[in-house]
């Protein structure tokens, strides 16, 4: 009866990571090839904002969070027009003072929460609904990133070029966002809010020495992500190690050992 | 005055072939005056080069003419579902991202398979279809952002510094290919020039620009200058022309107009 309860929560924390690793692929491969890694590390900080606004205001965790990315993310498209500060002192700014406020406005809340669990995630501790949130949200990206590649790709290479053959550049950068809000929701619990940049620019550049193609490379992240999940949980579940932190070494260890094989 | 900057009158032949008519446009970003009362128009078959030194608008006045900005004053009309084929002034692909010549015309937003194989064929560049967007040269570079403005089938092509990154002799061939499209598809094309000195024999009008309009007109007959003529060979210096013009007026360091002759505003 035990261990099949121990079976039970290590599958739902494995069906987690998967899932999560397979989007962040292909999503973080436009982190990488846009130069986003600090955007994403920005609205990653930012999600503890809305941990905290979830908690205070008693509404679900997820689009909580997912609505806190997307302001901040608004908030820095419009602070980039009006100041004559670089992106990465922008960035800089919102993605501390949204982490520092966000802690700032947990400690009005009563609820004796494990601030250590969304910082740096516990995959063990995913519930099955966790677990259906997960799966549907990561279904929910994975269709709208489909039936968008082309186009993403598409204002990636040149966004005035995009604009002049008739797309709406802005309306698939706001996509981009909310996917990028969307896994950053869904991987709270897999990796922490302080190391979800990694599991989307790691397996990316790994892959990248291996790909000639956006597809191929977007295959093979999401390939490596799975791969850095296994190990993860596995050295996690026999060495006693955090599952998050484990994970992100693991996809570090996949990145080093794939730039020795690169020309 | 040239044709292409007469007053449209309703009923005149041209007014049905024209493409893009820009009227008194003026542009101003962050208080600083990027363009002021330009009035342009392009007509099918017709080549409008504007030249003009770094700062004086000319990627500001392509943008408004593609309408990726808004003029501050005047306006921009284009003939209703016009296909523009947009050839940028810089093209960065970030070297993370792997990606084939082949793929990255099909993300044209018109591309079929049989017009990408047509149109490399026309600009004999059908070899690099398999090569890898890094290890293109300069050169091979332009060609590939041309093949794939030439994709959309436009009836203008907006070219932006077309010559970057292509080699002295590159550039006589890339100016005879332009040319030779012109002739083929009967499109306008409206192209920014990298060199102030350095204009297509086959343009149609040059525009001197520095904010405003300094003055416009038909580049002057083929250089028979020697130096011309030894770099680039009897044959291909033919496409190639010295534009020299007659300021009327001058320019101070910040651009602004010194001299008598701009009261009377006289060119234009």
């Amino acid at each position: 009866m035990r261990i099949a309860r121990m079976a039970d929560f290590v599958l739902r924390a494995l069906a987690a990571g998967l899932l999560v690793a397979l989007i962040a692929g292909p999503l973080g491969c436009f982190v990488v090839w846009r130069r986003m890694a600090y955007f994403g590390d920005t609205l990653a900080h930012s999600a503890l904002l809305g941990i905290s606004f979830s908690l205070l205001l008693d509404i679900n965790l997820q689009f909580a969070v997912i609505f806190a990315c997307l302001a901040i993310a608004l908030l820095l498209v419009q602070m980039e027009s009006k100041h004559h500060l670089a992106t990465d002192t922008i960035l800089g700014i919102l993605a501390h003072s949204s982490l520092a406020f966000g802690l700032v406005m947990l400690s009005f809340t009563n609820s004796n929460i494990n601030l250590m669990a969304y910082l740096f995630g516990d995959l063990l501790t995913v519930s099955e609904l966790d677990l259906v949130w997960i799966a549907s949200g990561v279904t929910a990206a994975l269709v709208l990133l489909w039936l968008n590649w082309n186009r993403l790709l598409t204002i990636t290479l040149h966004q005035e070029l995009a604009q002049v053959e008739g797309l709406q550049a802005a309306k698939i950068r706001l996509l981009l966002m909310l996917l990028i809000a969307t896994v950053i929701a869904l991987s709270m619990h897999v990796v922490g809010i302080l190391l979800i940049t990694s599991l989307m620019i790691i397996p990316p550049a790994c892959a990248r020495g291996f790909s000639s193609s956006p597809e191929k490379m977007a295959f093979s992240a999401s390939l490596i992500g799975c791969i850095a999940v296994c190990c993860g949980l596995l050295t996690s579940f026999y060495l006693d190690t955090p599952s998050g932190p484990s994970i992100v070494v693991c996809a570090a260890v996949l990145f080093f050992i794939s730039s020795l094989f690169r020309q | 005055m040239a044709a292409s900057f007469s007053k449209i009158s309703p009923g005149t032949v041209f007014v049905t072939d024209t493409l893009l008519q820009a009227r008194q446009l003026s542009l101003t970003l962050d208080k600083r005056e990027i363009l002021r009362d330009i009035s342009l128009q392009i007509k099918g078959g017709q080549i409008v080069t504007l030249i003009g030194p770094n700062g004086a608008g000319k990627t500001s006045l392509v943008k408004l003419a593609l309408g990726l900005l808004n003029p501050t004053k005047g306006h921009v009309e284009r003939r209703k579902n016009l296909r523009i084929g947009y050839m940028p002034q810089r093209m960065h692909i970030d070297a993370s991202m792997p990606i084939s010549v082949q793929k990255f015309l099909q993300l044209a937003v018109r591309a079929r398979p049989e017009h990408i194989a047509s149109v490399l064929d026309e600009l004999s560049a059908s070899h690099l279809l398999q090569a890898q967007i890094h290890s293109l040269s300069g050169g091979e570079m332009q060609r590939i952002l041309l093949a794939r403005a030439l994709i959309q089938d436009p009836e203008l092509l907006v070219l932006d510094e077309p010559m970057q990154g292509v080699d002295i002799t590159g550039q006589a061939e890339l100016y005879a290919l332009i040319a030779a499209i012109r002739d083929r598809h009967h499109c306008g094309v409206l192209m920014v020039s990298h060199d102030l000195h350095l204009v297509m024999s086959a343009t149609d009008e040059v525009i001197c620009l520095n904010q405003h309009v300094c003055c416009h007109g038909l580049p002057e007959q083929v250089s028979q200058d020697p130096a011309y003529l030894e770099l680039f060979g009897t044959k291909e210096a033919k496409a190639l022309a010295v534009y020299t013009h007659h300021h009327n007026h001058s320019h101070d360091l910040s651009g602004e107009i010194v001299g008598k002759d701009y009261a009377d505003r006289s060119h234009g």
